[in-house]
Parts: C-alpha cells; sequence; structure tokens
C-alpha cells in the first residue's frame, strides 16, 4: 500500500520493542465483540490508475457548468480564477499545514490570514474581520447569534430577498433557544417595509444586497431605523464582486457585515467548500465568533502574527464561547487573498464592471423576448425573470441545448405558486457574446 | 558557528539566505498595477440603482510575479507535513496524497454549480452517496448526515438530531454530560443547542467514571458527548456498559469521532451502543488541513436519529439519484432538524476522502489504524523511561505525556515544545487535555516510517535529558532556528491590531 511506510519486519521490530506479540494486543482495551477479526468485506486496496479511473467515470456522468452556456447564481457564481491561484495554494506548505498554533513556524499562513482580514474589512467597509466561518450561510447564522448576544434581545427580522439557504440555517440555530425570526416572505415585485418591523425587542434586521432576486438596496434608511431602536443591522453579500462596483456595506450602516466569499478565488465545486465572511466593528469585536489573527512582534522585535482573542473561543471558554467553531475555511481564504491581489483596486472594479455589463446586456435581449419580464429595478450580475410558463420546465428544456439557464425560484420555494415562473439569471466575466446568443435563441424557441 | 553567533548577523536587505522578509502586500502597492489582464468595458447604461462605489476601496495594485513571489515567500515560514513530522495530538496529521487533489479539480466535480439541473449532476450524487456507502459500512451505522462542514458542525449536527428527537418524544431534557478531557467544541456545542453543561470526571485510569456516570444519569439528562478513543489516547474499554446506562436512562450516546483513525476498519462505533458520531475527513480520510480548514464533518447516525437528519440528502429514486431539499413525507425527511449550510456539504472534500478509501480499500484501511496504533505505542515505549506517561499503557494512536518530568528544571511544557521546533519537528498538541498538568499529547499517525519515528524519539530524549540536566535558558528562549521568534500573545491580546491601517498605523509607532 503505496502510503504506508512499514514493511512487516518494521512492524515485528516495533512489537518488539513495545514487548507484545501481535498487534491486537496493542487493541486490548477493546470490547472483544467489538474488535473486527478481519477486514471488512468490501473492495481492497487499489492503484493510483484504477482509483483515477473510478472517480473521473463518475466525474464524467456530470456536465460541468463550462461545457454549456451557463447562467447559474443564486449565491454561487462561476467567474474566471487565475491559474497562479491554484498553483499557490497547492503549495505543500499552505495545503499541508494545520491550524497556525504554533505562530513561529507558521507565519505563512497567519500573515495571509492578516491581509484575508484586512480585505475583507476593505471591502465591506467594515472596521475588522475574522478569519472565516464555513460558508455564507453558517456565517448568516453566527452573525444573528451574535447580535442576541451584543443587545441581548431576542428577535430578528429576515428580509424576503434573504437566500433561503440562510433563513434555514440561520432558523436551525437559532431553534433551540429563546429567539423569534420574523422570516417575511419571498417578494420579488414588492417593496417591503422592514424598518416598521424593528422594535425594542429586536436584536438585529438581517438584509441582503443583491438580495437573492438581485435587487440592490440602499441600506442606509433600515441601517437609521434599527439604530433608532437599539437594534443592529446585519447586511449579508452572496457575491462579493459586487463590491467592486456599489458602496459597501459598512459606508451605508451595517454593523455586521457576512458573506459568501466563494465568487473570489473558490471554484463552484458543487457547492461546497465555500468561503463564509465575517466582518464588524471594532466595538463588537469581543462578541464576534471565529478564529482572528492580530500583529504583534517576535523577542527580537520583529513583526509577526499569532491568532489572538482566544479568550472568546470553545478551546478556553467552553460552553460559554461565542461559538462552537474550530476549523474554518482556510485555504479557501489563500484562495480568495490571492485572487484579490492579482485583481487589485483596478483589477476588481473592472471586473464588477464587466458583469455588471454583461448582466444588462443579457437582461436587455432578454427582456425583448416575448411572455420574458425582467422584474428589477436594480442588479449588480444577476437578475429575475418571470417566463410565461412554470420555468423549472423551461430550464430543464434548454439543458438539451446546451444552455444552464439559471436557478428556477422554485427550486427554493417549491410550495409557493407564484414565484413557479421566475427564474434566476446571473451573468459574469466567463459569459461570451456568443453565450448570450445561444440562451437568446435557445429561449425563445422554447417558448415559442 | 554557534546558533547565537548566527543570530547575530544582520544583512543589509533583512533577508537571511533562503529565509526572505517579506511585508504585507498592502506595503508592496503600485497604484494603477493589475494582475489580471481584462477587456476594456464597454459604455453601459447601469442599473445600480444609485449605489455606486464612490469611494475607493483600497487595495493594492500588484503584477502576477510580484503577487507569486510574496506568497510564495510567506509559505517558506510555514512548517507542513509534506516538510516533516507533525504530531499534534487529536488533529491527526497524515500524508494528504496528492492524487486526492488532483481528483477533486476534474471539471466534472469542480466546475458544477450546486443548483444545477440534477440529471446533470448524477455522477456527483454519485460520488457523494459511493462515499456515504462507505462510510456507513465502516461505522456499522444506519444513516449518514453529509452537509456538516467540519467536526463542530458535525456535532451541532448530531445534538439537533438528539434534541429533534427527544422533542418529538415530548421529553426535551436539560442537560448534556461532557468528560473534563472533551474538546472545547463539546460544551460550546452543547450550549447552541440549549442545553447546560454537567462535567463528567475521570477515574485514575483516565476512562470514564462509570459509577460517577451512572450517578448523574437521571431523566434530565439528554444526552452524553464522549470522544472515543479520548483525548488522552486511551479507549473507553466500559464503552458498552456507557452506552448501555445512557440508554436505561433515556439518553442518547454522541460519540466524538475525531480520533476515529485508532478504529477505522478494525471497530465499528455501531457495535458500541453508539447514536451518532461525527467523522472528521480532514482527519481520518486525510483531506489537507489547509491551514486551518476547508474540513468536512459527516454525521452517521442510528435508526433512531436517523428521521431527524438535516436536509438536504441524496435519496435513491427509480433508476437514478436525487436531492431531497425539503421536508417531505414521502421522501421521510418530515422530522428533519433543518438545514446547516448553503448547499450540498463539502464536494471537495468529499471527492478527495472517497480517493483516499479507495485507493486503501478495506484492507489498507484496517492496516491504517493499525500502523496509527503501532506508531504511538512504540513512541511510549522509546519514551516512557525518561517523559512522563499520564497513564499506564496501551495507548491508541496518540499518546499522552504531563509535565511531571519537568519539575524543578525551569522548562515548560510550552519551553520544550518551542526547544522541537529548533529539532526540526513541529510541536505536539501541548496544553490538551486540560485533565493532566502541562499536556504533551503526541499522535505520530501511519504516514510515519520506523526511521522517521526513531529521529523524532531521539530528539525528544536529548530534549528532555538536557531539560533534566539544568539548560532552562536553552529552554525559554527558544525557538532559535525558526524563521520567528518566539512571539508576543500578550501584547496580540491586549492591543488587538487585526488588520493593516496603514499610514496611520505606522505614524502611531
Amino acid at each position: 500500500m503505496r502510503y504506508l511506510p512499514h514493511t512487516p519486519a518494521d512492524r515485528q521490530a516495533m512489537l518488539a520493542a513495545i514487548g507484545v506479540d501481535r498487534i491486537d494486543d496493542l487493541f486490548i482495551d477493546v470490547p472483544r465483540q467489538a474488535l473486527l477479526p478481519e477486514a471488512l468485506d468490501l473492495p481492497n486496496h487499489a492503484g493510483e490508475m484504477a482509483v483515477e479511473q473510478s472517480l473521473a467515470a463518475m466525474a464524467g456522468r456530470n456536465l460541468p457548468a463550462g461545457a454549456a452556456a451557463c447562467f447559474l447564481g443564486a449565491g454561487a457564481y462561476r467567474h474566471h480564477v487565475p491559474a497562479a491561484v491554484d498553483h499557490l495554494i497547492q503549495r505543500s506548505e499552505f495545503l499541508t499545514a494545520y491550524t497556525p498554533y504554533q505562530p513561529e513556524v507558521s507565519q505563512g499562513t497567519l500573515q495571509y490570514l492578516f491581509e484575508f482580514q484586512t480585505q475583507v474589512a476593505l471591502l465591506t467597509g467594515m472596521e475588522v474581520a475574522n478569519a472565516s466561518m464555513y460558508d455564507g450561510a453558517s456565517a448568516c447564522a453566527e452573525a444573528v447569534l451574535m447580535a442576541h448576544r451584543v443587545t441581548k434581545r431576542n428577535k430578528a427580522v429576515l428580509c424576503g430577498g434573504l437566500h433561503p439557504h440562510y433563513a434555514d440555517a440561520t432558523a436551525t440555530v437559532t431553534q433551540f433557544i429563546e429567539f423569534d425570526l420574523d422570516t417575511r416572505p419571498a417578494k420579488p415585485s414588492v417593496a417591503e417595509d422592514l424598518c416598521a418591523l424593528i422594535d425594542e425587542d429586536t436584536a438585529c434586521v438581517v438584509v441582503q444586497t443583491p438580495d437573492l432576486f438581485g435587487r440592490l438596496h440602499d441600506l442606509r434608511p433600515v441601517a437609521a431605523a434599527a439604530h433608532a431602536k437599539g437594534a443592529l443591522l446585519v447586511a449579508v453579500v452572496t457575491e462579493f464582486v459586487s463590491l467592486g462596483a456599489v458602496s459597501s456595506p459598512g459606508e451605508m450602516g451595517a454593523d455586521i457585515v457576512v458573506g459568501e466569499g466563494q465568487s473570489i478565488g473558490n471554484a463552484l465545486n458543487f457547492g461546497g467548500p465555500y468561503l463564509g465572511l465575517f466582518a464588524t466593528r471594532q466595538k463588537f469585536v469581543r462578541q464576534m465568533p471565529g478564529r482572528v489573527c492580530g500583529e504583534t512582534v517576535d523577542a527580537d522585535g520583529r513583526r509577526g502574527y499569532v491568532l489572538t482573542l482566544s479568550t472568546r473561543e470553545q478551546h478556553i471558554r467552553r460552553e460559554k464561547a461565542t461559538s462552537n467553531i474550530c476549523t474554518n475555511s482556510g485555504l479557501c481564504c489563500l484562495a480568495f487573498c490571492i485572487h484579490l491581489s492579482l485583481l487589485g483596486e483596478v483589477g476588481l472594479r473592472r471586473l464588477a464592471q464587466l458583469n455588471h455589463g454583461r448582466a444588462v446586456q443579457l437582461a436587455d435581449q432578454l427582456a425583448a423576448l416575448d411572455g420574458v419580464d425582467v422584474l428589477n429595478d436594480s442588479f449588480f450580475n444577476e437578475f429575475t425573470l418571470r417566463l410565461p410558463r412554470p420555468a423549472a420546465g423551461i430550464v430543464a428544456a434548454l439543458v438539451g441545448r446546451g444552455v444552464l439557464a439559471g436557478v428556477p425560484v422554485s427550486r427554493l420555494y417549491p410550495d409557493d405558486p407564484e414565484l413557479a415562473n421566475l427564474l434566476l439569471v446571473a451573468a459574469t466575466e466567463t459569459n461570451s457574446d456568443e453565450d448570450v446568443a445561444v440562451f437568446i435563441n435557445a429561449l425563445r424557441e422554447v417558448l415559442s | 558557528m554557534t546558533m547565537n553567533q548566527s543570530h547575530e548577523i544582520e544583512t543589509s536587505s533583512g533577508h537571511r539566505g533562503l529565509d526572505l522578509a517579506e511585508p504585507l502586500i498592502f506595503e508592496l502597492d503600485g497604484p494603477g498595477r493589475c494582475g489580471v489582464d481584462l477587456p476594456e468595458p464597454g459604455p453601459i447604461n447601469n442599473r445600480l440603482g444609485g449605489l455606486e462605489r464612490q469611494a475607493p476601496i483600497g487595495l493594492p495594485g500588484l503584477s502576477e510575479p510580484q503577487v507569486v513571489r510574496h506568497f510564495v515567500r510567506l509559505s517558506r515560514n510555514n512548517f507542513a507535513i509534506d516538510a516533516g513530522l507533525y504530531p499534534l495530538g487529536s488533529c491527526t496529521m497524515k500524508h494528504n496524497p496528492r492524487l486526492n487533489e488532483k481528483l477533486a479539480r476534474l471539471p466534472g466535480f469542480a466546475d458544477l454549480h450546486p443548483m444545477q439541473p440534477i440529471e446533470t449532476v448524477q455522477g456527483a450524487l454519485e460520488l457523494i452517496d459511493t462515499l456515504a456507502a462507505w462510510l456507513l459500512a465502516l461505522t456499522g451505522m444506519s444513516a449518514v448526515a453529509m452537509s456538516p462542514a467540519a467536526g463542530a458542525h458535525g456535532e451541532l449536527c448530531g445534538l439537533m438530531c438528539i434534541r429533534a428527537a427527544l422533542e418529538a418524544k415530548g421529553d426535551a431534557r436539560e442537560v448534556v454530560l461532557v468528560p473534563s478531557s472533551a474538546h472545547g467544541t463539546n460544551p460550546a456545542t452543547a450550549a447552541i443547542c440549549g442545553y447546560r453543561i454537567e462535567q463528567l470526571p475521570a477515574d485514575d485510569r483516565g476512562r470514564v467514571d462509570l459509577s460517577a456516570l451512572r450517578e448523574k444519569l437521571g431523566p434530565h439528562v439528554a444526552a452524553i458527548m464522549l470522544t472515543n478513543p479520548s483525548t488522552c489516547g486511551l479507549f473507553e474499554n466500559e464503552i458498552i456498559e456507557i452506552a448501555q446506562a445512557v440508554h436505561d436512562a433515556g439518553a442518547y450516546f454522541y460519540c466524538d469521532g475525531a480520533n476515529f483513525n485508532a478504529l477505522v476498519g478494525k471497530v465499528r462505533p455501531g457495535d458500541l451502543g453508539i447514536d451518532c458520531m461525527h467523522l472528521n475527513l480532514h482527519k481520518t480520510f486525510s483531506t489537507p488541513h489547509g491551514g486551518g480548514g476547508p474540513g468536512s464533518g459527516p454525521v452517521v447516525l442510528a435508526a433512531t436519529l436517523a428521521p431527524f437528519a438535516p436536509l438536504p440528502m441524496v435519496q435513491r429514486s427509480g433508476d437514478g439519484l436525487m436531492l431531497v431539499e425539503q421536508k417531505s413525507a414521502a421522501r421521510g425527511t418530515a422530522a428533519s432538524f433543518g438545514r446547516l449550510k448553503g448547499f450540498h456539504g463539502q464536494m471537495g472534500m468529499f471527492v478527495r476522502a472517497l480517493a483516499f478509501i479507495l485507493s486503501h480499500g478495506a484492507d489498507g484501511l484496517r492496516q491504517v489504524s493499525e500502523d496509527a496504533v503501532l506508531n504511538a505505542n512504540y513512541v511510549v515505549a522509546r519514551l516512557q523511561d525518561l517523559l512522563s506517561l499520564s497513564f499506564p499503557g496501551p495507548c491508541m494512536h496518540e499518546a499522552l505525556f504531563d509535565d511531571r518530568f519537568l519539575k524543578d528544571t525551569g522548562v515548560s511544557t510550552l519551553d520544550f515544545a518551542k526547544a522541537m521546533i529548533d529539532e526540526g519537528f513541529h510541536p505536539m498538541t501541548m496544553y490538551f487535555p486540560l485533565v493532566v498538568s502541562g499536556a504533551i499529547l503526541i499522535e505520530p499517525t501511519e504516514s510515519e516510517s520506523k526511521d522517521s519515528l526513531d529521529q523524532f524519539i531521539a530528539s525528544m530524549r536529548h530534549l528532555a535529558e538536557r531539560a533534566q540536566r539544568g539548560d532552562a535558558d536553552y529552554f525559554t528562549s527558544a525557538p532559535h532556528l525558526a524563521p520567528f521568534r518566539r512571539l508576543n500573545e500578550t501584547q496580540a491580546a491586549r492591543h488587538p491590531v487585526l488588520r493593516w491601517q496603514g499610514e496611520l498605523q505606522a505614524a502611531a509607532e
């Protein structure tokens, strides 16, 4: 077995050094009836080529997004990732290191975490960020729990445009504590008045922008309303490239910004691993969940970095910790950090413009089709179509024409007939003029 | 040249040979520079609703070679398994096969959108289903929830299942019992589920004290959370009696599977009376730790807890596979406690874990646990005369020592660990578990050869003897030869600087 270094002679010599005859003498604490006498009746070890063939066959039974004209979004976005990103994150020193508990031999990880935290803080317009969470949905849940700790209040208002996975993950972690969620209905054609729902019991109001339907929201009115009642504003961003084009949630008054960082540096990966982003104001830092990297000096006075503020964390505080999180998304942070370093100010702003421009072009062409309406007044790179028939059937018909047309809202809200004809469509810099033409022509055919 | 002299040499560049000093990416800014060539955007009527960004973001501009050099230089300040023995106890730092990386990057896995039509992702669902089948066979359990993103997330999943099952019986209960040796994630998780935590004492053999457990059990206890093998590296030899007592009290048995590497292919948790257990794919099944994630923490469940498992889940449907994303009586998911995260789980980690499992097969996985246990016991055998073993053996896949052997030397566990860095090893887990003084928890894993272990053991013996000879200064000032000297963690916590603050910060200093 290629991964196991011991020869039978090594094993014998080691057993002898230990002073036992057989390996099972080391398993004497296992109840006899539970110790398997032999290997399970499953396939035995396989060479690299055989494993590769077996998994490649499974991969071959999927349609990679890049093999079609792909317009899928709804919280996961297909962007071009420069080759240097994937090369660098596979360096042994990054890939095969653990959480940086020994800072003297982990400065590589710690410095990029510090850089990552700074990038997230800059993009969101916040003062501090943590070293990542699992994904956007779990980060959203943690933000609500944090608002509960900060305000000691027991209610949150979730906007109707919040991605339902985020709302569901939040409902999951609050279901067994004394906490109420006012989850607003998903109504893409109606402007909702969140301000009127905030009262003295409200810990936070959660607003996504761009929201599930692609609409952009000016957060200033809801921030003012929340702050007037002593509540926090949690802003959710599922497409971080948008922050290259639109005002940051921090500029608009958010107290906590969470989101999904997948779209910078990370592949689609069928939904994971992704990258939960979490940023807030300095004054709340001791209530923030997750790992945090901070600057310090070494014994020679040289600038360096360590994991810090660990008195918030489970390994110190145990049941009084701000979160149970331990492992986060280290390597996904690194991919985000490298991609954003390559883009820089100029690149990110241009990337955002390209995304928006492609989406505007696509929306205009789709809106010109008979029976197709674009519902959005505003959007970044994703918008909602109303189709004349249920969107799921149309999407299925378009697959055969080489188009992954978007996410039917019914996939996320199967029980709401009012949403059945709606389709979420995203465009990114990866979509060519030809992709757009293929989509328009195919949709025209399917609808005719 | 002695180490002290080498430290005194100053260079004009700040570099020290291959050890290259590297500023922050923000300090390398060349305004207007860009490491990505993108086309010129055409004119558009923007639809941003008047929310266009006005202020600059503040991101630095660099070309691609500058970015590559920056991150390569940073990488060289990291210790890694690929470079050497990394015996962090309870972390299972084993070899990460590169085949797994290659396969996870096949476009048929990496370039799949999670919301693609189900008929276009049948191979992905097949991969999840195949991995799930292996995990069930290896654990002897009834069902598996694949979506949790890490070990602690798996704990949350398990405890949520337990709470949902109890509430379904109208009997939520109040207390979760957690041994004093448990990972901090266990009590933190139970608290999120609304439970009060009561600690279980250990007996003098480092095991759960069965009679104390029986006294604590009662109608108010929802569950016990037990790590087996424990964080002391010991198998709970009375585990079947523990399970019986827990079940007799109407409570559930959660097992923390962080240490499953000691058992894989050798013992099935389902044969021990366990009701649910998370598996860290990034430990036992070799998905890379990546400097702190991403992980993956599927949870195996007994039949009694299976109806409460989180969504989504993969199910067979006619000739194909489907993804059940909503509560559905017809699909048996009406009682699910809900959703834990976005989309469907850590697919990239599933590919790597399945590649590891298929590479080893049933025979190889059994050899994994046997070699892991052999290696830890070999370390004990060769060190126990000099270091202080906390509990008599045999141990399982990791060995727990404490700081009694350093008594009156002026050397702490921390100092000893830092001296290991100078010897070219990553330190062991230190000060955990909390049940012994100055814990030194060593987990070599099955990836280490006998030669590698012999070198490690020789260094440990050398340092133990040196400490006992009274050379405390050497230890308290260690590491001497690492890229950085000891970092001031107190300063970092007292005056938190959590981001680059540019000119302001430079001026303040």
